[in-house]
């Protein structure tokens, strides 16, 4: 270690908002893209599901019997 | 589209010339053509001038008329003012012709679309670049700018402005089918610009200093071939991918 | 051999590879970041003249390299792209901006920080820093402009040549803006290029870049598989995935 104790540790020997203020910035970014990331690719598969529940329900044959009868 | 004054008619559609007319032909006419609109239309040409000298003028007011100060940001502000005023022009380079078709005709022209778009460039900073370098000393004494350098000033002008015609066509060919094209193709130039600026305004600040101004002259030399070598083929592509949109 | 090619351009191949890949790269990308990014904070030794504010550079030169790489990998796919009419290469290029644009806010936010201890400004119009900025405005430049289009082919044929244009200047700004720091200060020193760094000091670097590389590949992984899916929403193979349920 390169510190003595946890607390000399965050002050950085006086650097600490310099120092905390650009891995924050890296983190955030770093967590936020890879977050984001992630929420895009579940909001496609979610968007492509939903449409594909659509068509299969407009490809019902129109005489079945729609006891179901979601209105769309 | 009503226009002030009809500039164009049907006798000024890209007249490129039958088919087994050479490259030669085509850029002649093409050169011809764009000179005699752009003349045509003063106020396009007198434009770019009347707002370097306006610029020139906000920065004393703004900034302060102390001529000792002025004269250590002359260079750096000539340039930048002279840069601005030829970027504000670019607009205006392809859009007459894509409003009125004959953009698309230069594009189904059998010679090759890079040399008519060079030919079309080069007359832009024949009525754009060179009057802003030639305007620019008389700014300069108005900035107090110190003497020995007046030449250098408008050389760097010259051989610069030739190459912020060449980059800045690529963004205008960008953009030119963009509704809100302008201001787009500023953000898309301008840092392209930047290596121009340090040399151009880097020469009249050398002369200021009496240092060798050789050196800078050379790498604007070497940054118009370089745009001379690859821009005509950037802009015949952007131009295709605007029409074709 | 070209089959080969058209394969390696194909979609739904690239998606099925991708998925196997991806997790590597994000495990990598986790297990390097964290690690180089501890030892740095805590175990390096601190510098001898900046003290703790030097630790910046664990995460101030990743991101510099990413920002510059991945602009190039943008220029390169968008060169791929107009060559070889291999959509996924624009796909890639897509989703690779708006990350190098970050990288490059990152790069510039962690250098001006470090700027303060150091030379007692919040911003310093270094050479580093000044190149760093004109970097991120061809960014925004090439988002702008494949925003501004309505047709997809035409937005992204116009961004793949800015790319293309912007790669090539990059060395040009390096070099001029170089060029005019040298001529307006005397040579000062410079935050990152100091003599030989002992190892303790260069290994957490490379770790961190390392990191940084991975990161960077697992996410456009992703999103390109997220652009695949979007845009290829209509074929086949990609309604039995959704069928199945991914």
């Amino acid at each position: 270690m390169a510190f003595d104790s946890v607390s000399a540790f965050l002050a950085m020997g006086g650097h600490a908002p310099y120092v905390w203020a650009a891995y924050g910035a890296t983190a955030a970014l770093l967590v936020g893209v890879g977050w984001h990331a992630r929420v895009e690719r579940r909001r496609v598969l979610r968007d492509l599901e939903r449409r594909a529940r659509r068509e299969r329900r407009q490809a019902a044959p129109a005489g079945a019997s729609t006891d179901e009868g979601h209105a769309r | 589209m009503a226009r002030a004054e009809p500039r164009r008619n049907a006798a000024d559609m890209a007249p490129i010339g039958e088919p087994d007319g050479g490259i030669m032909v085509a850029v002649r006419a093409t050169l011809r053509r764009d000179l005699v609109l752009l003349l045509r239309g003063r106020g396009e040409v007198l434009n770019p001038l009347v707002f370097f000298a306006l610029v020139i003028t906000l920065f004393p007011i703004g900034i302060s008329p102390d001529p000792e100060l002025l004269a250590t940001i002359a260079p750096g502000l000539l340039w930048v003012a002279a840069l601005l005023a030829a970027l504000l022009s670019l607009d205006g380079l392809f859009r007459g012709d894509y409003e009125d078709g004959s953009l698309e005709q230069l594009l189904l022209a059998p010679q090759p679309l890079p040399a008519l778009a060079l030919a079309k460039v080069a007359v832009h900073w024949l009525l754009t670049g060179l009057p802003l370098a030639l305007m620019a000393p008389v700014l300069g004494i108005m900035l107090s700018l110190p003497a020995g350098s007046y030449l250098v000033l408008a050389l760097s002008l010259a051989l610069g402005s030739a190459s912020l015609s060449l980059i800045g066509a690529i963004g205008a060919a960008l953009t030119v089918g963009l509704s809100r094209g302008g201001v787009l193709l500023s953000l898309l130039v301008l840092p392209l610009y930047i290596p121009v600026l340090i040399f151009g305004a880097g020469a009249v600040q050398a002369a200021i200093q009496g240092a060798g101004v050789s050196a800078h002259l050379a790498i604007l030399g070497a940054l118009l071939a370089v745009a001379l070598i690859f821009a005509p083929w950037a802009i015949a592509a952007s131009l295709r991918i605007s029409i074709n949109g | 051999m070209w089959a080969f090619i058209h394969k390696l351009g194909s979609p739904k191949w690239f998606y099925a590879i991708s998925a196997r890949l991806s997790p590597w790269f994000w495990a990598a990308a986790v297990l390097l970041i964290l690690a180089g990014g501890a030892w740095g904070l805590a175990f390096a030794p601190a510098d001898y003249q900046q003290g703790n504010s030097f630790r910046i550079i664990y995460v101030h030169v990743p991101a510099a390299f990413l920002a510059q790489s991945v602009f190039v990998a943008m220029a390169a796919a968008g060169f791929v792209f107009m060559v070889w009419k291999i959509k996924l290469a624009d796909m890639a290029a897509a989703v690779m901006a708006p990350l190098g644009a970050g990288m490059t806010f990152v790069a510039l936010f962690s250098g001006a920080v470090w700027g303060v201890p150091t030379w007692g400004t919040w911003w310093q119009w270094d050479a580093r820093l000044t190149s760093m900025l004109i970097l991120l405005f061809l960014y925004v430049g090439v988002i702008a402009l494949r925003g501004a289009f309505a047709s997809r082919d035409s937005a992204a044929r116009a961004a793949s040549v800015l790319a293309m244009v912007g790669v090539i200047n990059i060395p040009i700004i390096k070099y001029s803006v170089e060029w005019w720091y040298t001529l307006h200060q005397p040579a000062t020193f410079s935050v990152t290029s100091r003599p030989a760094m002992p190892m303790e000091m260069w290994l957490p670097l490379l770790i961190m870049v390392l990191g940084f590389y991975c990161f960077f590949i697992a996410v456009t992984l992703m999103r390109t598989r997220s652009e695949i899916l979007r845009r290829e929403s209509s074929k086949r193979w990609v309604r039995e995935l959704i069928g199945e349920g991914r």
